[in-house]
């Protein structure tokens, strides 16, 4: 394993190491140390290489990451795993605004508390938060599942498009076009699947509720199509 | 704390340091741009002409002077008078505001800040958007005594509501935004409600973007605005409450790995007293 102390050396050369590596490279297991909250932590990798950082970072952790997997041993700032491709991030603690953004694929998984916006205008990564989530989460949600074993904020899921969101505990109040939706036996298939990628045994699917698109904003509306 | 901090805000920086009280005296914090000539002899043309025995504390451009309570006003006076190019940052029983234009950690190190102590502090280093980089116009504000605010956002309804404040008496240094918030809430605890319901009040009253951190004699309170994009940090531990823009601020405090360390909510008021 390689180890990277931070207050040793500078980030720009951890992020510059991690960045060598290929796919097929040997060395797979890195971990960082002394964290410190510092900003932009192991992101755009691009191997299959798994990075636990033992402590808590700022800003940006693991952002636009690709086939790598992340874990945070403590908690994120604002932005963690933005724009992630592939891969995987997993955060201990909790992980503040923005987590997850506009993410393509992947799977990210908070296991405390995620603050406002998680998942905003997410385009097909898979967020699994074992806490609650704050309030504009999922705003202009593209693709992709948002699951929350906890409770979500304050309009959830405002102007959503095609992403699926999963949640247990109580919603405050949903965004506009925003609606609970049936759970169907494959939405109970996807989110037993989804729940046993992040390593969740405990719970069972029948306690979720499914919100999505009500489709009735202008987006949807077919006698808007000429405008263009 | 400050330190880590530059890079968010490297043009200017300032504190509010809550001290030791010295029973039946004020501290007025005075800063001139011509330290060397202003506080020379301020002390003494300043007491003799209120009759009363001053005592003046040099830092920089900065000075501290204590003078007896029931004196405090008509030594504010004098020194409006009598040095024209003296500025009041802020009077109390325990404050001293030390606030100028410049990289954080050179404005800490001319204040000599890590040599200073008290029950609570508040720093802050500034990026200026909404108004120009200037001693006045850098944090803390300070509209009341004992008072101190510090703003990350902008308001959108401050020239309004500084017509209207101004209305009811309350005063201005600058055009800035932040300004106007501290002066509100001075004017919301000058009508009789305590830091936590004058916090509230603000959500009703101010417009835009804010996380607050807003210091009173006996303690602190934070506000974030309902949409809350401007990110705060606290950290409780059974010997303090520490507040950071993001948790870096933070890393470096004792016992920090067992905090409880946590977001505050939106449009919600936070406040502690001793």
């Amino acid at each position: 394993m390689r180890s990277i102390d931070l207050t040793k050396t500078p980030l720009r050369e951890l992020n510059a190491s991690l960045h060598e590596q290929k796919d097929g490279t040997n060395e797979t297991e890195w971990e960082v140390l002394n964290p410190r909250g510092q900003h932009a932590i192991a992101v755009g990798l691009d191997a299959p290489v798994t990075v636990t950082v033992r402590g808590s970072v700022g800003y940006y952790v693991a952002g636009m990451n690709k086939h790598a997997t992340v874990i945070v041993e403590g908690s994120a700032g604002p932005g963690a795993a933005e724009n992630m491709m592939s891969g995987k991030v997993i955060v201990r603690g909790d992980a503040s605004q923005y987590a997850g953004a506009t993410g393509r694929g992947g799977l990210l998984v908070i296991e405390g508390n995620a603050s406002s916006r998680c998942g905003i205008s997410m385009k097909g990564i898979d967020i699994v938060v074992k806490g609650n989530i704050g309030h504009m989460s999922a705003f202009m949600a593209q693709s992709g599942s948002l699951v929350v074993l906890g409770n979500a904020g304050d309009a959830l899921g405002d102007s959503i498009y095609e992403a699926r969101l999963y949640v247990r505990g109580s919603v405050k109040s949903l965004g506009a076009d925003c609606i609970e939706k049936e759970m169907r036996p494959e939405h109970h298939e996807a989110l037993a699947a989804l729940l046993a990628k992040a390593g969740v045994t405990d719970v069972k699917t029948s306690e979720f509720k499914r919100y999505g698109s009500a489709r009735k904003l202008y987006t949807f509306n077919i006698d808007n199509a000429d405008a263009y | 704390m400050l330190a880590t901090m530059c890079e968010r805000g490297p043009d200017s920086a300032g504190f509010a340091v809550y001290g030791a009280p010295n029973s039946g005296k004020v501290k007025i914090t005075l800063q001139s741009p011509s330290a060397e000539a202003d506080f020379a002899d301020l002390a003494k043309t300043v007491g003799k002409a209120i009759g009363a025995d001053l005592k003046l504390d040099v830092k920089s451009s900065h000075a501290i002077l204590t003078c007896p309570a029931d004196k405090a006003e008509e030594a504010r006076k004098a020194v409006r008078e009598k040095f024209p190019s003296v500025r009041i940052m802020g009077a109390g029983d325990v404050i001293e505001i030390y606030k100028e234009v410049g990289y954080p950690t050179d404005v800490a190190k001319r204040f000599d800040l890590a040599k200073m102590s008290g029950t609570h502090a508040i720093g802050h280093t500034r990026m200026a958007t909404e108004s120009a980089v200037t001693t006045l116009g850098a944090h803390p504000f300070s509209t009341g005594p004992d008072q101190c605010l510090v703003h990350n956002g902008s308001l959108s309804n401050h020239n309004n509501l500084r017509r209207d404040l101004k209305h009811d008496g309350m005063t201005f240094e600058t055009q800035n935004d932040s300004e106007v918030a501290a002066a509100y809430l001075t004017w919301r605890m000058n009508q009789g409600l305590n830091l936590g319901q004058a916090l509230e009040k603000s959500l009703d009253d101010l417009d835009g973007f804010f996380t607050f951190v807003v210091g009173t004699k006996n303690g602190f309170g934070v506000l974030r605005d309902p949409i809350a994009c401007k990110p705060a940090v606290l950290a409780e531990t059974d010997d303090y409450v520490a507040f950071g823009s993001e948790y870096r601020a933070l890393a470096g405090l004792p016992g920090i790995e067992n905090a409880k360390v946590w977001e505050p909510e939106p449009a919600t008021v936070y406040f502690w007293e001793r």
